[in-house]
């Protein structure tokens, strides 16, 4: 397996499928009170309280149900769902099926992003050893409830990540969102309630059924409970996954992953992105800021960005990923990123007007709300803020001679 | 393609369809599939997968060019694919291409006449710790340095790739 760098990770000192044996002893309605009273918010980035998407569902009339694990981690920066497949496998299985337990579905399937098939041979181990350890299959545990996974692969599109995408990959479609409302919880796989759920969710969904709601809700902030894994990479001397309580300010997370100003030196950071490309670039100024649900919200990537980085290089690089990435099917994101991708090319030329970085602005603010899904209404974030904290350093300059 | 291969390939879809289901659900893992073992998907395959499953031959030339794993061209046997985005980016992966097109003596988009070895450029790999990173099939190398390049290509002229299952860490 790929190693990398960890701190001290809650998930390994956790019994095996103690969360299960938990939740199957008792009601389906009891594990949904669980989960809420944690008040476990989803770990994929958009942060729905977990314990009302299971709920929707448990209600949802559906003759079938179904259990998605989200593994299609495309998020630039994003890591952390890597090791949680590579080393706690079972801690994910074991919240898929409790969470099927929780809604009333006979199966889940686990999306996989192609770029990670290396890993398939090695879940597919951990599956068959389930099942022979009856905690998959019929009558789990001699409870009465019945329960597979299968793993379904991707096919290489970061849009696949959007839930309504995925399923419409599930289905043998274009991975190209749908239009929400109707939501999974009611209309999803086949049509079917579905729960969508991010690796790292379910994980800490088998972890609050172990060791209960209290337990988690004492750990983080008022509105933001609990623990968050964060994938942190960049100019960093110690690029990993560390497990962080939510409102952990962005310096002690420097910190951890071996910033030097800890020991005295200058601080060599300049920026930080927070959330991978959709998310937003945090100028140094502002380690001080919290990472919560109520500050800034992230599905846990962390790049940082050193004193002689280029932050029009940066937003460059984002900008190139969403116009490769975007799904093509709406206006406002199909074209909108060409244009600010554009932009940033007249910016290096030195070329660019404050009237045109003005309405490149205003672009970006349009797409974030005419843009249908997540991708586009988040594809300019990060180009927004760099304008914002670096106009300094990105008007009127030389142009790199090539 | 030859007559009989086309009856193979034929065949060979059928059978997946059986394993699969012929379900419009089945689509992408019998592509992924037929695309692993031919290197493409053509458009006979397409017409045959679409006969089996129902559905308009359009519709599954809509899927496979959707997909940046999925390809209409011939592909090399070898494909390289190296991530792009920042944090690779920052750890050098400028220097990875200019070392991979000397080598491999092709640019990013193309294809080796031998058809040995494709090459092009991914979104994020999921590795950004451990960058530059890239993939060859299905396999992960991470840390990679010029030098090791030509190895790795090596490894792949030897044909003795691992490029099944495992990952590889390249210090
Ligand atoms: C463009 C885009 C990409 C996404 N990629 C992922 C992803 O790779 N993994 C993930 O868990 N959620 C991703 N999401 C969020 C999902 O749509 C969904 O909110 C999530 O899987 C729900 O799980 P959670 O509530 O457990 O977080 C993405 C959203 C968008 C708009
Ligand atoms: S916002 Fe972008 S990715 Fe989302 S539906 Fe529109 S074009 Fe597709
Ligand atoms: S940026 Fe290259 S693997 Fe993530």
């Amino acid at each position: 397996m790929i190693e990398t760098k960890t701190n001290d990770l809650t998930f390994s000192t956790l019994d095996k499928d103690a969360g299960l044996k938990a939740a199957i002893g008792t009601k389906p309605a009891d594990v949904i009170g669980t989960i809420s009273d944690s008040a476990l918010k989803g770990r994929g980035g958009a942060g729905f309280p977990a314990g009302f998407k299971w709920k929707l569902a448990a209600e949802a009339e559906s003759d079938e149900k179904f259990v998605i694990c989200n593994a299609d981690e495309g998020e630039p920066g994003t890591f952390k769902d890597r090791l949680l497949l590579s080393d706690f496998a079972d801690l994910v299985f074991e919240g898929m099926t409790i969470g099927g337990f929780a809604i009333g579905a006979k199966s889940g399937i686990l999306y996989l992003r192609a770029e990670y098939t290396y890993l398939l041979a090695h879940l597919e181990d951990v599956l068959a050893k389930r099942r022979e350890e009856n905690l998959l299959g019929e009558n789990i545990l001699g409870k009465g409830f019945d329960f597979d996974i299968r793993i379904q692969m991707g096919a290489g599109a970061y849009i696949c990540g959007e839930e309504s995408a995925l399923i419409e990959s599930l289905e043998g479609q274009r991975g190209e969102p749908r239009n929400r409302p109707p939501f999974p919880v009611e209309d999803g796989f086949k049509h079917k309630a579905t729960i969508v759920n991010n690796v790292e969710t379910l994980c800490w969904a088998a972890a609050v059924m172990s060791k209960g709601a209290k337990w988690f809700k004492s750990a983080g902030t008022e509105q933001s409970a609990g623990f968050k894994l964060l994938s942190i990479s960049g100019d960093i001397a110690n690029p990993g996954v560390y497990e962080i309580e939510f409102g952990t300010k962005i310096s002690d997370i420097l910190h951890m992953a071996g910033c030097e100003c800890e020991k005295g030196t200058p601080c060599k950071v300049k920026a930080i992105q927070i959330g991978g490309a959709s998310g937003i670039c945090v100028p140094a100024k502002d380690i001080g800021r919290k990472i919560a649900f109520e500050d800034i919200a992230t599905g846990g990537s962390i790049i940082v960005f050193g004193q002689d980085r280029d932050m029009l290089h940066v937003a460059k690089n984002f900008l190139e990923f969403f116009v490769e990435e975007s799904c093509g099917q709406c206006t406002p994101c199909r074209e909108g990123n060409v244009v600010l991708l554009d932009g940033v090319e007249l910016l290096e030329e030195g070329k660019c007007s404050m009237k045109y970085l003005n309405e490149l602005v205003s672009l970006g603010e349009t797409m974030k709300v005419a843009s249908k899904c997540g991708l586009g209404q988040t594809s300019a974030r990060a180009f927004l803020s760099i304008v914002k904290h670096f106009k300094d350093e990105i008007m009127g300059r030389e142009p790199i001679s090539v | 393609m030859l007559l009989t291969e086309q009856e193979k390939m034929r065949e060979e879809i059928r059978s997946l369809a059986e394993e699969y289901g012929k379900d419009h659900g089945s689509l992408i893992p019998i592509l992924r599939a037929i695309q692993k073992k031919y290197y493409y998907i053509s458009s006979v395959a397409m017409q045959e997968i679409a006969n089996l499953l129902g559905i308009h031959p359009i519709e599954v030339y809509s899927v496979v060019t959707f997909y940046s794993f999925l390809s209409e061209e011939p592909q090399g046997k070898y494909i390289f694919r190296l991530c792009e985005t920042i944090s690779c980016d920052m750890l050098g992966k400028d220097q990875i291409a200019r070392q991979l097109e000397n080598d491999l003596g092709i640019t990013f988009g193309e294809t080796s006449d031998d058809g040995m070895f494709t090459l092009l450029y991914t979104s994020c790999l999921g590795m950004c710790d451990q960058g530059p990173a890239m993939m060859v099939n299905d396999c992960i190398y991470t840390k990679v340095t010029a030098e090791k390049v030509s190895e790795i290509i090596a490894d792949c002229r030897k044909a003795c790739c691992c490029c099944e299952t495992t990952a590889k860490e390249v210090q």
